[in-house]
């Protein structure tokens, strides 16, 4: 990863934000930017194993990673929050960027018509034809800046930017569950049905979600890499029959675990 | 032997919350839980529980409930009464801040709630298995309460065995919540804002509006004008129930407990934990005034709850026997 000096868009050092005395967040810059959250997964990764040892960091109960913060949210009766946030700046002054690249996921997405009722129009409006958007959507590996906005729900960057588009005039009452859609330079999957103004271009037939994975309800996670894989129908609906029934084990989408 | 009681009647909207579900939020999962933890408590202590137990939260229309077999304890807290039909067809009315033995086949229908939260507790709490480490509903992931949804006619809820209830009825003043103006911890954002809307905000009156829901209350008062129209969207930080988000309409709304983990409208300032179980009791139209507090007297107003809790709880009395 690149270095964060000269980097304009980083803070030169890195901000506390009080939110309420619930809740720290830890801003290192104003823009998306994989630098940015490089230095915000940097210091998840520092508190994590800070955490383990040090009782200056008890107390707290959530730690949410977002594309360019990093919020740490303490319950107040068990911690002194002005102490947490003088050790949280601390540790972020030194934490620096991430020194590990996150999981790699390769996910099936089936593009079939029924399945991406935008593809068509984006194909159009720049001047490619439809197995172009595919190819470029396939060849390109995406990062999980955030899970926010619903359960599961991954904001993701490296959209080529050929492919940048606004969201829909008009959002749809009902965007279908495990639908792949884009919006602007970002790219998510919908894990949920739900009103929803991103553009369809496909559909996965895995799970984004699952509460019975006590330990990752989530499939992906802040700092995960993705690369969709363009499926046949017959192979989209065996594995969404899979999921449905709850004998899938996701991690067969898994290529690599994290690696230093 | 231990009984069950069977929801006889769903009334409307109501769920079962406890205290939150926590570690989770990173995965967009929100903390959800009581509205109004305080009442929650309270309805906890009259019914011999743990704070922690889950409760059945009451916004609109109470439930009808059942008792199949055994002896059961229910409390009631907040602004709600019901009716205790016994099984031999007596009625009498039961109050809430008190607690209630039923017997087999006595059916306790509770009412409508009159504006704010209350909540209905079992002695021995809900035994119902927690999902990612809570029993709260949370809709949107349909996960905690029964199959995350809303109670609905002939959900069963297990209830401790007869030799484990003990003791008599008990009864309490209702819990008072402090009614001076809200305090809240100025930012992240309030830097996003013009000098005259902190003014606006910390001096002048905000309504409740009717739009409010467990995700958030709108408010509508002096609008509060960003800095630059630029900076009424921010790339989306992370957000908690209490803060205080200002969309570019400058009317403020304060998120609640299943707003979202991450948001992208600035929040000019966040409510002190000592303060927001009073949302949970905001009626329509009624006004409030917000005042800047720091850390350190967040703090201590949040040790002074907790010794006003300590002191209410130690209040309780018991009640004789109809």
């Amino acid at each position: 990863m690149e270095s964060t000096q000269d980097h304009p868009s980083v803070l030169e050092r890195p901000r506390l934000l009080t939110l309420g005395d619930t809740a720290w967040t830890v801003e290192f810059g104003d823009r998306i930017d994989k630098v940015i959250h490089g230095r915000v997964l940097g210091l998840a990764g520092a508190l994590e194993e800070a955490r383990l040892a040090d009782r200056r960091f008890s107390g707290i109960v959530d730690v949410v990673p977002t594309f360019r913060s990093l919020t740490v949210h303490y319950d107040p009766l068990c911690a002194d929050g002005t102490l947490l946030g003088e050790s949280l700046l601390k540790l972020a002054d030194s934490s620096g960027s991430a020194s590990t690249e996150g999981r790699c996921w390769r996910i099936p997405v089936c593009f079939d018509a029924d399945f991406s009722p935008d593809l068509d129009e984006l194909a159009a409006a720049k001047g490619m034809r439809r197995e172009e958007v595919i190819a470029q959507l396939t060849s390109a590996q995406f990062q999980v800046y955030m899970i926010g906005f619903m359960p599961g729900f991954p904001y993701m960057g490296g959209l080529p930017p050929a492919l940048e588009m606004p969201r829909l005039a008009s959002p749809r009452k009902a965007v279908p569950a495990r639908s792949l859609a884009i919006a602007g330079a970002m790219c998510a999957v919908y894990p949920w049905e739900s009103p929803g103004g991103w553009r369809l271009l496909g559909r996965t037939p895995v799970p984004f979600f699952s509460a019975t994975e006590a330990a990752s309800p989530s499939l992906l996670t802040s700092g995960d890499r993705v690369r969709w894989q363009a499926v046949e129908r017959a192979r989209f609906e065996e594995i969404e029959a899979a999921g449905l029934a709850g004998r899938l084990d996701r991690l067969e989408f898994l290529e690599s675990e994290g690696a230093s | 032997m231990a009984g069950s009681l069977e929801v006889i009647e769903a009334g409307f909207a109501n769920a079962i919350q406890d205290l939150g579900r926590y570690g989770y939020r990173h995965m967009g999962i929100a903390v959800s839980g009581c509205l109004d933890a305080m009442t929650a408590r309270c309805a906890n202590a009259l019914a011999g529980n743990d704070s922690r137990e889950a409760c059945i939260e009451i916004r609109v229309l109470g439930p009808t409930l059942r008792l199949d077999q055994g002896r059961a304890r229910i409390a009631l807290a907040g602004p709600v009464t019901a009716t205790l039909k016994r099984a031999d067809g007596q009625c009498r009315s039961i109050p809430s801040w008190c607690s209630v033995t039923l017997s087999a086949q006595d059916e306790l229908k509770v009412g409508s709630c009159k504006g704010g939260t209350a909540y209905l507790a079992i002695s021995g709490g809900i035994d119902l298995p927690p999902q990612l480490g809570s029993r709260s509903t949370y809709m949107r992931a349909q996960i905690g309460g029964v199959d995350g949804r809303l109670l609905t006619k002939g959900n069963r809820f297990p209830v401790l065995a007869n030799e484990a209830l003990s003791g008599s009825d008990v009864a309490s003043d209702a819990w008072a919540q402090d009614d001076g103006p809200i305090r809240v911890i100025l930012g992240p954002q309030d830097r996003h804002f013009a000098r005259e809307a902190i003014e606006y905000f910390l001096s002048s009156e905000y309504t409740i509006t009717p739009q409010m829901d467990r995700m958030g209350v709108r408010l509508e008062g002096l609008p509060l004008a960003h800095r630059t129209p630029e900076s009424a969207d921010i790339v989306s930080d992370g957000v908690t129930p209490g803060a205080i988000q200002v969309p570019a309409n400058g009317q403020p709304i304060v998120l609640l407990a299943d707003c979202q983990t991450v948001g992208g409208y600035p929040k000019i300032a966040t409510v002190i934990s000592a303060d927001l179980s009073r949302f949970g009791q905001a009626k329509t139209g009624q006004r409030l005034r917000f005042a800047v507090v720091d850390l350190g007297e967040a703090r201590q107003a949040l040790q002074q709850r907790e010794e006003a809790w300590s002191a209410w709880r130690n209040s309780l009395h018991t009640i004789s026997p109809e």
